[in-house]
């Protein structure tokens, strides 16, 4: 499967309207929190309210005499309910150092909304009156909060660890080679950047319902996840029920980021809570909690320098990471500087490379996942160090990266940090993104603006990205201790009727898999996407699967489902071939339809196909019947999109306020099932990545306490905070994949944040402003201003 | 405390607690989920909903407040089978995502249509300032808008 096969004529390729819509538009569609369970406990958590103490004392027994209260729990009273802590899959050294990470905290807690008791009441109000009349007592201790601090072991946060650092990790391949490079070079680039803190926010809130059959054992866990399959496998692990007396269903999921990518606390005490009290049970998120329960992102101090010829050409990067995991690790908090590691050269050609990483526990929310998980973050320092090169060599920022792409003829590009880019033409991307832009005349433009002393300064930020998605080969992940593998299964079977069923392990919440997943197999089996169904997020339907995160379910699970379709194809064509009695070769599949080659009146539609695989009566000798086949993908190679964003703002020297003025977003993601789709993920991308560059930022104080706990404090964009985007594409087939495709659902977000921040520092560079903070709020932004007039 | 109002063309009387809000009422006592509860501050606009004809976030109403009122939820807005002028236009405009915000964002933008029939791409930014989407960038909504307010 090396060579990129186009795809027949059909729908895939074209601007298809989605199938998920007309439920979602309307209402009808089913999140968490709209299934009606008969009988049901509402759950509610009481959460520490400082972020590091002992817990000198709880005392349900208010709460139990509550109206409408079943039960009542300490961290304690459920110790021993839970068969496992609460998983870390994502081990990435063999002396990693992980706390014990329980759903209830017990004689400590460690962050601001760790819960430390739970109750189960008739109804949603009653259980939070009750949560409320719970008395906790805590003795508090220091809080960590600065990551340099965590580093220091002045207080260390779990005691039985010795230390707040829970790994150290290395990419560094030739040291020699890095030194070298950094004691000849011309010029040389040193900067600090800091990732903040993020809070995911989808707008749906978590939520779990768990139904229990007390007699027939068995649990159906309703959650509000991307990750039914995984979720499945480790509630199985932590809570000792059997696999297999476990189905868990992701309804409509409104929205993650990342952030239902996880292994709650709720999840788990959901289940055990309604094993032990023999009820159904659900629990519902509220935002103020979600803010301080689910997890958060980013949360990383970046310290790049590059080496660089006497022409800009950069022969060396050097990064060293200290990475905030939170108070506990979650499912794969650690792994997310690694999913960055190998990223730090960007889109360069650089020929030697090294990264370290710090990792350290901290008195605040665990980190984990966010759109791009670790790709952003390598994207912002080396297209932010790129820009500072550009300004120390004397070049425009367009003309530094060409200097440095890597170039076209060098794909399949093995890069010094070891991975093997599938194929790119960056430059081309660059070219189209500054056509679009009318980046001369914008250049233009500032130029008379300086010079008419405009006190509102016109800014241009360029940044180029490429990012590794489609997680991904299994060996790959092994290499780097990831606990499962990374493929991902499909079946594919037509019904005796002629309609098709997809079973996909991909679990979606908001990306359309319906609709191309159906486009996908109607072009192979000649069928309309309309007599498709794709059946997903149900363990009991698709019991295969390994979910939708990190890009990845086109390029695997779709691929999956390609690949699936074409078996049927195959089973199919054996079947006509011996009722038609002719040889498999001489027939023609097309349109839907078999035909002998020569004579196209002896014909058999894949329909009647499938009806006669379906009564058996005349198939060939030894082949079993029905018309349905599987797949499990497992990639070769992950995939390598890529594109450069342009941000054009204008930012007031007076009053410190940034507008954005217009955005133009060249992305490659190669073939593309439906445009649409891809267009919406750009957009959705390319706002969350403004939004770390301009609006976001979890802020703690220094006690620990989270001071943007609710969407008042925490800025979400708006509309009104967004122009119009200008998109388009190039389209470079991945060669790793039957489809040619790439993912698209984190590249907006990965190209955005640095783009927006060139901007601003391209529009105050004639002020003397070289650096800025994100966010860039106009505070911060009017601060930088007063502090160049100052000096 | 008793209620009585009228719920997408249908009158209810019901007896409620004096602390319920709105949007729980729609979805509890009523039974309509389509209006989806985002936050807890009035921030998010998940649960706009009409309050006669005026667009309301119903986490910020109690349900007493709408005693002889006459409510309208998503469920309400498309009628005969047929989606709304502006659900359409959501759906052709791909305007929509995960579809968790929707309703509310479609609830509010049918109200803003309503005030001003010829808003300005400017205005509908402005307009649907108190509803949040964390999919869409706003740029598909905000087609989907302009376009249902041709329609």
């Amino acid at each position: 499967m090396t060579a990129t096969e186009a795809a027949p004529a059909g729908v895939v390729g074209t601007r298809l309207l989605r199938k998920e819509d007309p439920a979602l538009l309307t209402g009808e569609a089913q999140y968490v929190a709209d299934l009606k369970v008969e009988g049901a406990l509402h759950l509610a958590f009481v959460r520490s309210t400082v972020a590091h103490a002992r817990i000198a004392s709880i005392d349900v027994g208010p709460a139990r005499s509550m109206p409408g209260v079943v039960a009542a729990f300490t961290g304690a009273d459920l110790e021993g309910e839970w068969a496992g802590p609460l998983p870390c899959a994502w081990p990435v050294t063999a002396d990693m150092k992980s706390p014990r990470h329980l759903p209830l905290a017990v004689g400590k807690v460690c962050h601001t909304g760790d819960a430390v008791a739970v109750v189960a009441a008739a109804s949603e109000y009653e259980a939070r009156d009750a949560a409320e009349a719970v008395v906790v007592e805590y003795d508090p201790l220091p809080a960590v909060v600065d990551l340099e601090d965590a580093l220091s072991d002045r207080v260390v946060i779990h005691e039985d660890l010795g230390t707040n650092v829970s790994y150290t990790w290395e990419l560094v391949p030739d040291a020699d080679a890095v030194e070298s490079a950094f004691a000849n070079a011309a010029h040389r680039v040193k900067a600090r950047y800091v990732q903040q803190r993020l809070i995911p926010a989808a707008i749906e809130p978590r939520g779990v319902v768990v139904v229990p059959q007390p007699f027939g054992g068995e649990y159906t866990i309703f959650s509000a996840t991307q990750i039914p399959h995984i979720l499945k496998i480790m509630l199985a692990l932590t809570s000792g029920i059997a696999e297999t007396s476990l189905r868990v269903v992701a309804p409509s999921v409104g929205g993650g980021f990342g952030s239902k990518l996880n292994v709650y606390a709720e999840e788990l005490a959901a289940l055990v809570l309604a094993k032990k009290l023999r009820r159904p049970v659900r629990w519902v998120e509220t935002r103020s909690e979600g803010t301080q329960a689910t997890i958060q992102g980013r949360g990383q101090i970046q310290d790049i320098e590059l080496a660089a010829d006497a022409d800009g050409r950069v022969t060396a990067v050097r990064v060293k990471l200290l990475a905030d995991m939170g108070a506990y690790l979650q499912l794969v908090t650690p792994g997310i500087p690694l999913l960055g590691a190998f990223l730090y050269a960007g889109v360069y050609d650089v020929p030697a490379y090294s990264f370290s990483c710090n990792s350290v526990f901290t008195n605040m929310t665990p980190t984990d996942a966010y759109r791009g998980a670790g790709r952003p973050e390598a994207t912002y320092a080396i297209e932010r160090a790129m820009d500072a090169l550009a300004r120390e060599v004397g070049v425009d920022p367009a003309e530094i990266r060409r200097r440095n792409y890597v170039r076209d003829e060098q794909f399949p590009y093995s890069s010094a940090a070891g991975l093997v880019y599938d194929s790119g033409a960056y430059e081309a991307a660059l070219d189209k993104a500054l056509e679009l832009a009318d980046y001369g005349g914008l250049r233009a433009e500032q130029a008379e603006r300086r010079a008419s002393g405009d006190t509102v300064r016109l800014g241009v930020g360029i940044s180029s990205y490429m990012e590794m998605c489609g997680l991904a080969p299994s060996r790959v992940l092994a290499s780097l201790n990831y606990s499962a593998g990374g493929w991902e299964a499909a079946t594919v079977r037509v019904l005796p009727t002629g309609k098709v069923q997809v079973v996909t392990g991909t679990s979606p919440h908001g990306q359309g898999h319906e609709t191309s997943w159906s486009m996908i197999a109607a072009d192979r089996l000649g069928v309309g996407p309309d007599d498709v169904e794709v059946l997903h997020s149900d363990t009991a339907v698709a019991p295969y699967g390994l979910d939708t995160y990190g890009s990845r379910s086109l390029s695997v699970g779709g691929v999956a489902v390609a690949v699936a379709a074409d078996r049927v194809v195959a089973k199919a064509r054996q079947i006509v071939a011996h009722q038609l009695e002719v040889a498999e070769e001489d027939l023609e599949f097309s349109g839907g339809s078999f035909a002998v080659r020569g004579s196209p009146e002896k014909s058999m539609p894949l329909g009647a196909v499938a009806f006669e695989a379906f009564t058996a009566h005349n198939l060939p000798d030894g082949l079993e019947p029905n018309l349905e086949a599987s797949f499990h993908f497992d990639p070769p190679n992950f995939t390598f999109p890529f594109g450069t964003h342009i941000c054009i703002v204008e930012v007031d020297t007076e009053t410190g306020r940034v507008g954005l003025r217009g955005y133009v977003a060249v992305d490659d993601c190669g073939n593309q099932v439906n445009p649409l789709i891809v267009e919406g993920q750009v957009h959705g991308g390319i706002a969350q990545g403004i939004a770390q560059a301009l609006f976001e930022e979890a802020s703690y104080d220094e006690d620990g306490t989270l001071r943007t706990s609710t969407f008042v404090d925490y800025l979400v964009p708006a509309a009104s905070e967004f122009p119009s985007f200008v998109t388009a594409s190039t389209v470079t087939p991945s060669p790793t994949n039957l489809l040619g495709v790439k993912g698209i659902g984190e590249a907006g977000t990965i190209g955005s944040a640095p783009a927006v921040i060139n901007a601003i520092c391209d529009a105050l560079s004639a002020d003397g402003v070289h650096d800025m903070a994100m966010p860039a709020t106009p505070e911060r932004v009017w601060r930088a201003l007063q502090e160049v007039k100052g000096s | 405390m008793q209620l009585s109002l009228t719920v997408n063309g249908q009158s209810r009387n019901d007896d409620v607690e004096p602390r319920l809000l709105l949007v729980h009422y729609l979805r509890d006592v009523v039974g309509l989920t389509g209006t989806n509860v985002g936050c807890d501050t009035s921030s998010c606009g998940a649960c706009t909903v009409h309050l006669d004809g005026e667009s309301v976030k119903s986490c910020t109403v109690l349900a007493v407040q709408a005693d002889g009122c006459d409510v309208t939820t998503i469920e309400g807005l498309s009628a005969d089978g047929e989606l709304h002028p502006m659900q359409e236009a959501f759906r052709q405009a791909h305007g929509l995502q995960c579809g968790f915000c929707t309703p509310g964002m479609v609830m509010a933008a049918v109200s803003l249509v309503a005030e001003n029939p010829g808003l300005s791409e400017a205005e509908v930014r402005e307009g649907l300032e108190g509803n949040l989407c964390r999919c869409t960038g706003y740029h598909n909504i905000v087609k989907a808008v302009l376009a249902g307010a041709a329609s």
